[in-house]
């Protein structure tokens, strides 16, 4: 006790004879700030700055080589009546909505698949995830050619096969482009979502499995109250993800059909593209952008609240 | 003591890798499915998974084959069999390879990836050993911070990036792409390498501030080393995320020399020609074998990294 009490007033001294050199290289606060600063640089004046640029240009109306004024609400106004604007949402919804539901349902199919013991399982896995490292772009061409109206692959096996007796215009037609638009991501996004589910699975542990087994679980029981509910946290990560990122899509759609047919494949992303960049109305290319941020929004929210709510079902308050 | 503490960490910073290996190499724990007969298994898990893989993997055939076909094989599907290639030719890779820029691009590419990879890694190596190390005030609220603009996407910055970059004097330079990759990069990165950091024991870094060394000496001499395999994750998947970006590239380089592949690829080679195919196809190939190479090297690296930003 004595022993402290004289210690203490000493450490105190110590302390105060440091110099304010030796403060900012040794206290911990501000040795994390210079350790920040590299990432803080980069993503304020690259990430947070311009989130608050696109913003403020969407209430101007700013052009390529003209600095905008203050116009309030014109842009959205005027977007508001603009049926395209609002084709580009229902296209944008639609494409998310469908990739996902078919990616998730695939995905978790083709995991299920690749968890269970079969020979060349590691080469196998190894190959899944091939669509998702080759840039989106490149694979995009390649599906270009695979829909080419005149020499498409697939319409020449099913004129072969009787099925057809004309070429399908892939992507001339609204919807058939709509269609090969969707199926050309969710081809892209599978590898992933299989990939990740498949790491989620790894971790149950097989002997739940047997026990259920034993107490006689069918297939699907086994699957419906052991491997859906130990997977869901990670489910709901993933699809988030895979969410957000089809609903920002930009390049596939750009490669493929950059909005065609009559703008029937037109995303947010490509009209933004379009009107910002192109024809250089970057006011109203911004509000279309900015739009986009209440619906990434309420997909963060869903899954947040989905996975509080799954964590208050497990009794658990961390992990 | 301190010797068996390190291979420890090292055990431990390996775990994250050795999972992801457990993904891609078979175990030999054959569960339950000896109680299924060969039939059952053909109709339930063979065929099933033979029919997606084909799936996935025919536009990259496709891919591969068109850049080998002589031009009159491409657009005649009465006379020969277009599933196969009679007489292939290298015509159209040499094309690429001598007579457009493409060197050029893929150089671009190469360049703009590794340096904007390096760049994030190092920020991010930093930033992550600060928020789990130096446990300083408000570095959790950073931590979700850093998350969260993990989420924003490209599509939703690239006009105002744009008017920002061309106020730097940035415009059509391959250095707008090398300083605003990051902001997709970095928080990436940090993630996965806080995760790392976090298996690397306090002790080891207690022993060696005790013995005088400086957070910068601990960062470089213990940290670092240990947590090589999330290094080398983090940097493959930044390169791939770096060489697969598109929109910031469509929008900020304009001269035909700056361009990226895929860029100049969708813009470069579509004209009205019908022959344009060979061409086409054989630069979707070449620009996708260096990844697909790095790939194979880097399985387990790329598979860990996948798994462990999403798992953090």
């Amino acid at each position: 006790m004595t022993t402290m009490q004289t210690s203490m007033p000493a450490q105190a001294v110590y302390k105060d004879t440091r110099s304010l050199w030796e403060k900012l290289r040794t206290n911990r606060n501000w040795l994390a700030l210079w350790f920040m600063l590299p990432t803080a640089a980069f993503l304020i004046l690259f990430l947070a700055y311009p989130l608050g640029l696109g913003v403020w240009m969407s209430f101007t109306d700013e052009r390529i080589g003209r600095t905008g004024i203050f116009v309030g609400l014109e842009n959205y106004e005027w977007l508001w009546n603009d049926s395209i604007f609002w084709l580009s949402v229902f296209n944008t919804l639609l494409y998310t909505i469908i990739a996902s539901v078919i990616k998730f349902a695939v995905g978790l199919y083709l995991a299920l698949l690749l968890n269970r013991h079969m020979p060349f399982k590691a080469m196998i896995r190894a190959i899944v995830l091939v669509p998702f490292i080759v840039p989106t772009v490149l694979s995009a061409i390649a599906f270009w050619w695979i829909y080419d109206a005149q020499f498409s692959i697939i319409s020449w096996s099913l004129i072969k096969l009787g099925l057809i007796d004309h070429n399908i215009n892939f992507l001339g037609d609204p919807n058939m482009a709509r269609g090969s638009v969707i199926f050309a991501n969710i081809w892209r996004g599978v590898p992933f979502v299989a990939i990740t589910l498949l790491a989620g699975l790894q971790t149950v542990s097989p002997s739940l499995y047997e026990a259920a087994t034993l107490d006689g679980a069918t297939d699907w029981q086994r699957f419906r109250y052991i491997t859906y509910p130990l997977l869901t946290p990670i489910i709901a990560v993933v699809m988030t993800f895979s969410v957000l990122f089809t609903f920002t899509d930009f390049q596939l759609v750009w490669a493929l059909t950059r909005g065609g047919p009559v703008n029937a494949t037109h995303l947010m992303a490509t009209l933004s593209y379009q009107r910002g960049i192109l024809s250089g109305r970057l006011g109203e290319g911004a509000a279309i952008a900015t739009a986009m941020i209440p619906f990434l929004l309420a997909a963060i929210a869903i899954s947040w609240f989905g996975m509080q709510r799954r964590k208050w079902q497990q009794g658990s308050d961390n992990d | 003591m301190t010797e068996t503490a390190a291979t420890n960490a090292q055990d431990q910073a390996k775990l994250a890798v050795q999972a992801a290996a457990a993904l891609t190499k078979s175990d030999d724990s054959e569960g339950m499915s000896y109680l299924e007969s060969l039939p059952r298994r053909l109709v339930t898990l063979y065929l099933p998974l033979f029919i997606i893989l084909v799936v996935l993997l025919f536009p990259f055939y496709w891919m591969g084959l068109t850049s080998i076909k002589p031009d009159e094989q491409l657009i005649d599907m009465e006379n020969y069999n277009p599933f196969w290639v009679i007489h292939p030719t290298l015509k159209h890779i040499t094309k690429l390879l001598f007579e457009t820029e493409y060197p050029r691009w893929l150089w671009n590419t190469m360049y703009v990836a590794a340096c904007a990879t390096t760049l994030s890694i190092v920020a991010s190596v930093l930033a992550a050993y600060a928020i789990v190390r130096l446990r300083f005030k408000g570095g959790d609220a950073v931590g979700v911070l850093i998350f969260f603009a993990y989420l924003v996407p490209p599509s939703i910055l690239f006009i105002p990036l744009a008017s920002v970059i061309q106020a730097y004097g940035l415009f059509d330079s391959p250095l707008s792409l090398i300083l605003v990759y990051p902001t997709l990069l970095i928080p990436f990165s940090t993630w996965l390498l806080m995760g790392y950091f976090k298996t690397i024991p306090f002790e080891l870094e207690e022993c060696a501030l005790i013995d005088g060394a400086s957070r910068w000496q601990i960062l470089v001499k213990i940290v670092i080393p240990l947590a090589v395999p999330g290094l080398i994750s983090a940097f493959i998947f930044s390169f791939t995320l770096c060489w697969n970006e598109f929109i910031y590239a469509l929008t900020f380089l304009q001269s035909t020399p700056n361009k990226t592949v895929p860029v100049a690829i969708v813009n470069e080679f579509v004209d009205g020609d019908i022959y344009k195919w060979g061409s086409l196809m054989a630069g979707a190939l070449v620009g996708s074998l260096p990844l697909v190479i790095l790939y194979a090297f880097f399985v387990e690296h790329y598979v860990s990294a996948m798994t462990g930003a999403v798992k953090e």
